[in-house]
């Protein structure tokens, strides 16, 4: 294939036609086209990221000296609270519905997701929630202050007397991401169940629609858990019933059991889609196929089985008994294999590889170091002695941070980079992308790091001061979070400058395989002239087997020039 | 290579096949959405028997316990509505649209009935949603299942109405399946919840 004809096909994306990349109006728009939507997705998504993250900094800014002196006591709370809420239901959930929604079509050969309009409709309830949200600052009391948890007794508390209180938006603004999430939830598994390509039997599937799929099942079993949990809670807030009020005879622990039962598999929501990044990237950087492909996918449905039985170990200080903890601590413990054998995979995938230090490999190797660590942290605390030592100590903070940013928002970052000339057509430039993963690797770490010495010296979480013994790690940590602000400006520099002026991205920048290289970038709007018929597995790295039996791309791209 | 092959608009053939292929996942992610919501009911039914099997002050002061009769009643009349429906639908198959709407209209007369015998239940009963964990969960379930058997009624309102445009539901409706599939999981729903709050007392 000759550059020539590329360049042909790059200019030809120039002329107009609705839905035409170069239409950016089409963003502003209830438009019903998977690419627009996962787009528009991202981008909101980010937006909310940039917001949750400066609060984190005025956190780190309050916690850089002992004593609570930048911000009240009752801000602190406020920004806790949002900044975990944020960062969870209005960065991390939707950014990766954005990915997901914009690759899974795209990797499984179809022309568009199996409900269009029910996707415009989730998505769009995204900025509506994030509103709803943003609106309790404004309101008298400010936000909700009882943590992104919003454990009873604390969160039935309401100080001002009004109706319309900062916990109220909160439980609304999470009810309508519940039901954005079901609509996503039920439009990929039927997506993914019912319109793969002629020949894409489920182990010639890309792993990463495999990990989605783990994931938007979790969101159908775990969510309405907590819409109960939340319907419940709002009616004891609003209306005077006393499910979980202990003073009138409720139970606040049956309200932890309906939060947890659905969030703690929600990380597992998250985290699925990046196993399903590293499992794509690593591949095509280090030119082998996925190590035991079976096992990787595999393992995702485990982890989606397993994850429905380990949510009370965030309850082991609850008063649980103690041979619940038992079983919990148990099942913990074995969620860490299935997940051990991604890892062993991976690491088998680059080893004596031929690796090409790229943007997206250096994020997927760094969120991988990061998962790694997480994990080992996060065994600890699965064990009860351990935990029961360290419980709401800055222990966990760190390590739950380890599992988000590091692993997740790097890879986040890698699969942006990665299919970055896909969406948009150009390239992005490499220097900023490492720069980009220089900082915020080594900000990673300022920041995490110094969270586990302070959570074994006995630092509580959530609090706006402490003993002058703690500043030594909090000084480093707040450098840190200072570090991780900044490292987001040449990464935002670099989209916007390289989706405004980049080099022209060819179909295939990486060689990598896999049906979205096959067709023009940005893809047109049906995706495939013709629907791809797939004839072998994915990853055929170093082997000569085509991976479709015709041109998906139609004369878009011809296959002998 | 022309320009023409990047223009949607003049693709009409693969434009009408997607829209065909989405018909036919309907089914499929309503019946996913179903499985979804039932965790919802059955969030709410754990909860129930945990406060139930837990609480030392379980029914409010001066409450004995819930009258059997009248509640029985509206299950049979409930229960058998989901027959009713199936023929109806069997109606719809064999191209018997008069036949269709008059046990389709069966059904909703019976769930109005079941809704009216609710509402009389509730006023009658000595205690509020306010009256302890028992007054919350007891309005919180039959109140959140009254909500689905309103949604179908009126679902199978919109689906009657939608049998006097001509052709309409010529070759398969997928509404009427979807509705009829929604009303059986209510009525199955209820099954539970009357065992749990009526039965296990």
């Amino acid at each position: 294939m000759s550059n020539a004809s590329l360049d042909a096909i790059a200019a030809k994306s120039d002329q107009p036609f609705p839905g035409a990349p170069n239409n950016w109006r089409r963003f502003f728009s209830f438009s019903t086209d998977h690419k627009v939507i996962g787009i528009q997705y991202m981008v909101t998504a980010f937006v909310f990221f940039l917001i949750g993250g400066l609060l984190a900094m005025v956190m780190r800014g309050e916690l850089i000296t002992p004593e609570a002196d930048l911000v009240d006591r009752t801000v602190y709370n406020a920004l806790f609270t949002m900044h975990g809420t944020i960062m969870l239901f209005m960065w991390t959930f939707p950014m990766l519905n954005g990915l997901s929604n914009y690759l899974v079509p795209l990797m499984i050969g179809a022309r568009d997701m199996a409900f269009p309009r029910l996707n415009a409709a989730a998505f769009w309830l995204v900025p509506v929630f994030g509103t709803l949200l943003m609106v309790s600052f404004f309101i008298p009391g400010g936000p909700s202050q009882s943590g992104w948890w919003a454990y009873p007794p604390v969160s039935l508390q309401n100080p001002t007397g009004n109706l319309i209180n900062g916990q109220v938006l909160w439980l609304l603004a999470v009810a309508l991401s519940g039901v954005s999430s079901i609509m996503g939830a039920v439009n990929f598994v039927t997506t993914i169940f019912r319109m793969r390509a002629p020949g894409m039997g489920w182990f010639r599937m890309p792993a990463f629609c495999w990990t989605v799929l783990s994931a938007q099942m979790i969101q159908l079993f775990g969510l309405p858990s907590l819409t109960a949990g939340a319907v419940m809670l709002l009616l004891d807030l609003t209306a005077g019933t006393s499910f979980f009020d202990p003073a009138k005879g409720g139970d606040p622990v049956l309200y932890q059991h309906f939060f947890w039962f659905y969030s703690h598999p929600a990380v597992y929501v998250i985290i699925l889609p990046i196993f399903g990044t590293f499992s794509e990237v690593f591949p095509v950087y280090a030119r082998k196929p996925l190590f035991g492909y079976r096992f990787v996918v595999v393992s995702s449905l485990i982890i989606t089985v397993l994850s429905a039985m380990v949510w009370v170990h965030h309850m082991f200080a609850s008063g649980t008994p103690s041979w619940m903890r038992m079983l919990f601590m148990f099942s913990t413990m074995l969620i860490s294999v299935p997940t051990g054998v991604k890892v062993f995979a991976w690491v088998a995938t680059v080893w004596g590889g031929k690796l090409r230090l790229d943007t997206p490999m250096l994020f997927a190797l760094g969120g991988l170091v990061c998962f790694l660590f997480a994990g080992i942290t996060g065994v600890m605390l699965g064990a009860v002695p351990f935990d029961i030592h360290v419980n709401n100590t800055y222990f966990v903070v760190g390590h739950f941070h380890y599992v988000i940013y590091g692993a997740t928002v790097m890879g986040i970052y890698a699969a942006i980079y990665h299919w970055f000339p896909k969406m948009t057509g150009h390239m992005y430039y490499e220097g900023l992308g490492k720069l980009h993963f220089v900082l915020t690797f080594i900000g990673v770490n300022l920041n995490f790091f110094p969270m586990h010495p302070l959570g074994l010296m006995g630092m509580p979480r959530r609090v706006a001061s402490y003993d002058p013994e703690f500043a030594y790690w909090n000084v480093i940590a707040s450098l840190g979070g200072f570090l991780l602000g900044v490292s987001t400006l040449p990464f935002i520099l670099n989209i916007v400058s390289s989706w405004v002026l980049g080099k022209r991205a060819p179909a295939n920048p990486w060689n990598a395989i896999g049906l979205e290289w096959l067709i023009p970038s940005p893809p047109p709007v049906e995706n495939f002239e013709e629907i791809p018929i797939v004839v072998s597995g994915p990853y055929g790295y170093g082997s000569d087997e085509s991976l479709v039996a015709n041109n998906p791309a139609g004369e878009l791209i011809s296959e002998h020039s | 290579m022309s320009t023409a092959n990047l223009d949607p608009t003049l693709n009409t053939h693969s434009a009408h096949a997607a829209e065909h292929e989405e018909e036919d996942h309907r089914m499929f992610g309503f019946i996913i959405f179903l499985l979804s919501e039932s965790v919802i009911f059955l969030s709410f039914f754990v909860g129930y028997t945990v406060y139930k099997t837990n609480l030392t002050d379980w029914l409010p002061a001066g409450v004995e316990g819930l009258e059997v009769r009248e509640p029985l009643i509206n299950t049979i009349v409930l229960v058998s509505s989901s027959f009713v429906i199936y023929f109806a639908e069997r109606f719809l198959r064999k191209d018997n649209l008069w036949g269709f709407r008059a046990f389709w209209l069966l059904t909703m007369a019976m769930g109005s009935f079941f809704l009216y015998g609710q509402a009389v239940e509730w006023m009658g009963l000595p205690f509020g949603f306010t009256d302890g964990v028992f007054g919350g969960t007891f309005y919180l379930l039959t109140g959140f299942h009254g909500l689905h058997v309103m949604t179908g009624v009126l679902l199978q309102g919109i689906m009657l109405g939608r049998s006097f445009l001509p052709n309409n539901y010529a070759g398969g409706e997928f509404g009427v399946a979807a509705t009829s599939l929604f009303w059986h999981f209510v009525d199955v729903i209820w099954i539970i919840l009357f065992i749990l709050i009526y039965v296990w007392q």
